[in-house]
């Protein structure tokens, strides 16, 4: 009977309806959790997969030794290279180009990678209006490894200890 | 009176007029703003604030948008009707303000005795505003008949259904109203609860507050009753083939209307332009009137994000199985009430709030 009573009056005093407008109501005051995003941005990660680059040595060599590691392991098949020997006998690229659109940024090709000279770097913002712009030849990736040389170097430090 | 004195109420007439549409306009205008950032905050987003200052030209940009739009009339409509719907939709709401009383004024004491800020303060103002709101289902309905398209005639028998059952609850739960009151005049219903906030309806007629208001959501096709409009079911009900300027008619419409049902939620329970406490009369009426309109704006809001939507079915039993049998049971008890002194303590209570009664 108390059970009856106690129902009929949550039912006509909607208080089920009255809990929830207090639930909302609450949050109306919480502190809002939008990320403003071109002015304000999320924190990445040290692995964050984005745009690659090829890297250097210090001394200005180049890093990849043409072993075609990564172009064997892209499930994409985004990965094109050819290698003909230098002057110096050391084997070298002559071509590596990665489709952007194609790519899948699986980060295969920096686990495949034994010189550390394809990596991802944290950049994202690379959209442009043409495919054709998204086709980055090894010129192209060796000025993104140029620019961000630093960063990457870092990241792959801050990194290190758990790899 | 001379034809001059006839030009000058014209005169003033038209002034009122033109005020009362902007008016409604810009606030439309403001509600679609604060809907957007309530709606916003509840969700822990920030809402709309790029455009302009904190964002508030985004219902300008919207405005300009919706001018700019193509209007497309699909080919198999019926062209006279399609394009009449959306007016006839939305007029009915505007005119409908022309009763609601919004204060009194001496206009700074230019006047001897306090005039009702009101277009027309007529005597049957309540049925007036009933009667007028009603007439907007046959844009509903015309909209989705001339559309000629399935869903638009589903979603406008809907809500011509639902605006036609939740119709009745309101009409009886504002009978209790004059059944206190004793007048049909939206003014001489406020100044019965002239006095403070406990002389206000809304404390003996409860229940009847929370069923007019509840019905004025289902009134306007709001969430959570906005069936008409159930994007799963029906895309967007009875203006699915609507764009441009005739779909922005009758969002401006729906709008209005809410505007209006706050209007008369606050005239008919909460003092309309009468302060909560007396002593607080020195701020104009219009402030405390608006201010209660605002309120009710922002429940419709509250509303419309806590709410998940009805259900057809369910929709139909609260309108006719909960708040049809409870209004009629409730005009009885009020009834009773009022002209039973053999009930010593409930018709003293009762008594307080008639006309002449309470102060």
């Amino acid at each position: 009977m108390t059970g009856l009573i106690k129902r009929h009056a949550k039912t006509w005093l909607l208080w089920e309806l009255l809990i929830g407008l207090k639930l909302t109501g609450r949050y109306l005051f919480a502190k809002k959790i939008t990320v403003e995003y071109p002015e304000e941005r999320t924190p990445l990660s040290p692995r964050f997969r984005g745009l690659h680059a090829l890297r250097r040595y210090e001394n200005g060599e180049e890093r990849c030794i043409a072993c075609k590691l990564c172009e064997a392991v892209c499930p994409a098949s985004a990965i094109v290279i050819e290698s003909e020997e230098r002057a110096d006998k050391s084997r070298r690229t002559t071509r590596y180009d990665i489709d952007m659109t194609k790519c899948i940024f699986c980060g295969f090709c920096t686990e495949a990678c034994p010189v550390d000279a394809i990596v991802e770097t944290q950049e994202f913002e690379y959209a442009s209006e043409s495919r054709r712009a998204l086709y980055y030849d090894k010129q192209m990736l060796l000025d993104v490894g140029a620019r961000y040389e630093r960063q990457i170097a870092a990241n792959i430090a801050a990194d290190a200890r758990y790899s | 009176m001379n034809w001059m004195d006839l030009a000058i109420k014209a005169g003033i007439w038209l002034a009122d007029i033109v005020i009362i549409a902007v008016a409604i306009a810009v606030g439309v205008m403001a509600i679609t703003y604060f809907e957007r950032r309530i709606i916003g905050w509840i969700q822990i987003r920030k809402g709309c604030n790029r455009v302009g200052p904190a964002g508030v030209l985004v219902p300008i940009a919207d405005a300009l948008k919706l001018f700019l739009k193509e209007m497309i009339i699909p080919t198999t409509a019926n062209k006279l009707l399609f394009l009449a719907a959306p007016i006839m939709a939305m007029v009915p709401v505007f005119i409908g303000f022309a009763v609601v009383p919004f204060g009194e004024t001496t206009m700074f004491g230019y006047w001897k005795q306090m005039h009702v800020m009101a277009i027309a303060n007529i005597n049957v103002g309540v049925l007036y505003v009933m009667a007028i709101t009603s007439l907007g289902i046959y844009g509903i309905l015309i909209a989705g008949w001339a559309s000629n398209s399935k869903y638009a005639l589903i979603g406008a028998v809907r809500s011509t259904c639902q605006m036609v059952s939740y119709e009745i609850s309101m009409g009886f739960a504002i009978v209790t109203v004059l059944m206190l009151a004793g007048s049909l005049n939206l003014a001489d219903i406020v100044h019965a609860q002239a006095g403070g906030m406990h002389h206000w309806y809304f404390i003996p007629l409860l229940p009847m507050f929370i069923v007019f208001f509840l019905s004025g959501v289902a009134e306007t096709n709001r969430s959570p009753f906005d069936l008409p409009e159930g994007e799963a079911e029906l895309v967007a009900g009875y203006f699915v083939e609507y764009s441009g300027m005739s779909w922005s008619l009758f969002m401006l419409g729906e709008y209005a209307a809410m505007i209006l049902v706050s209007l008369m939620t606050s005239i008919l329970f909460l003092g309309g332009w009468y302060a909560p406490i007396p002593a607080l009369d020195f701020i104009p009426g219009v402030v405390w009137i608006l201010g209660k309109t605002a309120f009710f704006l922002f429940v419709f809001i509250w509303l419309r994000a806590t709410f998940p939507r009805y259900r057809y079915d369910q929709l139909m039993r609260l309108g006719w199985k909960v708040f049809l049998p409870w209004t009629l049971a409730w005009i009885a008890v009020v009834g009773a009430c009022i002209y039973l002194p053999q009930l010593p303590l409930l018709h003293d209570f009762y008594q307080f709030y008639r006309p002449g009664g309470g102060a």
